[in-house]
């Protein structure tokens, strides 16, 4: 009974479907287009709610990789997906029995909103950057000892026709609120304002931390999407909103303005689209069979999918797709 | 300051050559040396090939944008105009004016989306004065001319956007006016955020381009907004608030693209100086604030008083003088024929030192 | 010279210029103010609220943003009844909301 199962994509979800299928007896290939394993998960510091590392979450699944043996083929991008079959950027093709496309998302380039001036202006960052800065153990021109301003904005890129992205992210509000509090206790003397439209705390635990961060941290929550933000003189950076509770426009000049970036559709998924029975969705997500009962199956019998491939999950949402893809592959291979 | 190319994503196609020009209704009031000085750098300077019609009218912008003229007029006026450029041979069609050239890219997307409103134009037009059209191949703004041939201008560059004195680069303040590239960001040379027509040619001619906090704020021009006096409060509540923001880069001048935009950054310094007592600018005397034409005028060594400078409410003298500019005080307030024009009355921000 | 007109105020709050002294200390000593949510249920089920256009909701949130003009008038339009209080989801000590946003504003002095 020898089976092949390709998974497409080496972060959470792909992780978690591989060594769920090794565990049942399987020997899948992980086929992984950067030159490691783990995905986004790579560039987080810590994750909402608790603060775990992210390492924390990623080495028991690297490990766990290592242990039971996972075929991983690294630097290796699929340019072409049939039912039984995948094609690779260096012209070999692998044929399987099943394939789990677990590509996840792209997140989403703030230069698309020109307003907000991100890679124009030094001091306007994305939360991507601000989770690199965190690793690093310092974010850019802020100094401990004096106060600085500092203004968080929600949805770039989530909910915004003007730039396709008619979807909304999910995991953005609580990254934000988490990252909020992770500021204050890096910069104690600085004031933080989230700008949001809604804050979306669907998971466990968020609710609890949103109430944290505005109670224990004192961040400030302004109901309202920025509007644009420019340069000052002394290189601050002056943004403008309307405090929609109060029926206003608010301006003020902060030290740094934190994009939050939202999910974007793989980059992959049109290319894996052209595949008969793959379909996608307005934002370009891939549309599951069922977003009810088949939210893992495709209409192609052998083709699968796990994680942020088919929308906007965090990371527990991947694995346990992961954990559900496997066992619909097994199902389909007859294991 | 900030640098950035991103207004190389917003390149948009301009004519060479063979242009058929439009005026604006209130720049010869105004600035009313701007459009002359444009026709003689295409011509002379350039060598280019620039049609001018005489019978051609207003775009009624003004009277549209004040719920006065209604859409199907516009569009048959709007169609007239083109019909001149079609019988003239030419292709290639210049406004003048950004609230024309918003009228002419707005119509002409309306066409686009809507034929049933192009077929309704081309009867009315036809019914009124059995005249026919094309659609222009390449409709662009003048500023969008003299960016396409910046560098040419360059090169017989008299006058550098320099301070002869320093050797700094002049500190330029731009204003594109809403309706060049807030409606359609893809028809304006940067886009909307980050526009880059005037911005070009200040590159170009030496200066520095300063991208304060409010660069992108309406003058509050308006229409309907600055006609009726008793909104005209919230229209100079515009401007002024670009002056503040604009304030600590200590700009040597405001150069705009709009009619109207350069008008009211002229003169509500002066007004603002009336009624509350604060003046911008070096020595409190105001920023001297020009056309893109006039700007390229003076690069080009035009004399300041054949391009009608002795008009604007702030005097341009200050300018003159740091960009080693020669120029005759006496002339000032002589007319095309060397006749006494009159000289204007002191106001509080504009004494008549120079 | 009389223009016939004077130049607009922006009605912007700026939040440059707004003194945040009276707002912090509010905050200092009932944390909890920023735990809003902004549900309306205060508004909704207030006494004042449905014969005035006092809003506790906005008033806080002013308070929040340094802008305090008016709003010892718009509170002492308030009768203390407490229901706010009885229905904020947050648990939100209402009544000590306002006796301390009137007592910063200058009431009692």
């Amino acid at each position: 009974m020898n089976k092949e199962v390709i998974i497409i994509g080496g972060g959470v979800a792909g992780m978690q479907c591989a060594i769920s299928l090794a565990e049942m007896g399987v020997k899948p290939t992980i086929i992984e287009k950067s030159d490691k394993l783990g995905g986004k998960l790579n560039d987080w510091y810590k994750l909402f709610p608790t603060f775990t590392s992210a390492s924390e979450v990623l080495n028991p699944l690297k490990d766990m990789i290592n242990e039971l043996g996972v075929d991983v083929k690294l630097s290796s991008e699929v340019t072409k997906l049939e039912p039984k079959s995948v094609t690779l950027a260096d012209g070999t093709t692998m044929s399987a029995d099943a394939i789990v496309i677990c590509s996840g998302f792209e997140v989403f380039d703030a230069r698309l909103k020109e307003e907000y001036g991100y890679k124009i202006y030094d001091n306007v960052i994305t939360s991507v950057d601000l989770e690199r800065m965190f690793c690093e153990g310092s974010v850019q021109n802020l100094d401990k000892n004096s106060p600085s301003r500092i203004a968080i904005l929600h949805c770039v890129g989530s909910r915004d026709e003007k730039v396709c992205q008619t979807h909304c992210s999910r995991v953005c509000c609580v990254a934000g609120v988490k990252q909020a509090i992770e500021l204050k206790e890096l910069y104690p003397k600085s004031e933080i304002f989230n700008f949001y439209m809604d804050i979306r705390m669907f998971g466990c635990g968020y609710e609890e931390l949103y109430k944290e961060a505005q109670i224990k941290h004192n961040i400030h929550f302004v109901r309202g999407r920025i509007s644009e933000a420019a340069q000052t003189i002394d290189s601050k950076i002056q943004i403008k909103s309307e405090d929609t509770l109060i029926g206003r426009p608010l301006k003020m000049t902060v030290d740094l303005l934190v994009l939050m970036v939202g999910m974007s559709a793989g980059k992959s998924n049109n290319s894996f689209a052209t595949t008969d029975g793959i379909n996608l969705n307005t934002s370009g997500f891939i549309s599951p069979k069922n977003i009810f009962t088949e939210c893992v199956s495709s209409d192609v019998d052998s083709i699968f999918y796990a994680g942020t491939v088919t929308a906007p999950k965090n990371i527990g949402e991947s694995i346990t797709e992961g954990v559900a893809a496997a066992h619909k592959v097994a199902k389909f291979i007859k294991l | 300051m900030a640098r950035n190319n991103s207004w190389q994503e917003y390149q948009k196609d301009i004519a060479d050559d063979k242009y058929f020009y439009v005026r604006s209704c209130i720049r010869q009031n105004f600035f009313p040396g701007s459009e002359r000085v444009f026709l003689n750098i295409l011509r002379n300077d350039l060598g280019l090939d620039v049609k001018e019609e005489a019978i051609h009218t207003s775009c009624t912008g003004i009277g549209y944008h004040s719920d006065i003229v209604p859409l199907e007029t516009i569009m048959a006026v709007v169609a007239r105009q083109f019909a001149l450029m079609t019988e003239a041979g030419y292709e290639n069609f210049i406004s003048s004016c950004i609230t024309s050239f918003g009228i002419y890219t707005e119509i002409l997307e309306t066409w686009h989306e809507f034929p049933e409103t192009e077929e309704r134009a081309r009867e009315d037009l036809y019914k009124a004065t059995g005249r026919v059209f094309n659609k222009p191949k390449n409709l662009a703004h003048t500023s969008d001319i003299i960016f396409h041939h910046r560098e040419k201008i360059a090169q017989k560059a008299k006058f550098r956007l320099i301070n002869s004195k320093t050797g700094e680069p002049l500190k330029v303040v731009d204003h594109i006016g809403c309706h060049y590239a807030k409606l359609f960001p893809k028809k304006g040379v940067g886009g909307s955020e980050f526009p880059y027509v005037i911005a070009g040619m200040v590159d170009s001619w030496g200066g520095d381009i300063i991208d304060y906090p409010e660069r992108r704020h309406c003058c509050g021009f308006g229409f309907r907004n600055y006609l009726v006096k008793a909104n005209r409060g919230s229209s100079v509540a515009n401007s002024q608030k670009k002056f503040e923001s604009m304030a600590p880069y200590k700009p040597d001048l405001i150069v705009g693209n709009c009619p109207g935009c350069s008008m009211f950054l002229d003169k509500w310094q002066y007004t603002i100086h009336e009624i509350e007592g604060v003046a911008y600018g070096e020595n409190n005397r105001g920023i001297p604030t020009l056309t893109y034409e006039e700007m390229a005028g003076l690069v080009l060594g035009y004399n300041p008083w054949d391009m009608g400078m002795q008009m604007h409410q702030i005097d341009v003298e200050p300018l003159l003088d740091k960009m080693g500019v020669n120029y005759d005080p006496a002339e000032k307030y002589l007319g095309v024929n060397g006749e006494y024009i009159g000289r204007p009355e002191d106001a509080s921000i504009n004494t008549n030192c120079y | 010279m009389s223009w016939g007109y004077t130049i607009n105020r922006a009605r912007d709050i700026d939040m440059d210029r707004n003194d945040m002294t009276i707002s912090k200390l509010i905050l200092e000593k009932i944390p909890s103010l920023q735990g809003c949510i902004a549900c309306g249920a205060c508004v909704a089920t207030c006494s004042t609220g449905a014969l005035t256009k006092y809003s506790l909701r906005k008033v806080h949130t002013l308070v929040r943003r340094g802008e305090y003009s008016g709003l010892l008038d718009e509170l002492n339009k308030c009768m203390l009844c407490g229901k706010c209080q009885l229905v904020c989801p947050r648990g939100i000590n209402t009544r000590a909301v306002i006796s301390l946003i009137k007592r910063e504003l200058g009431d009692h002095r």
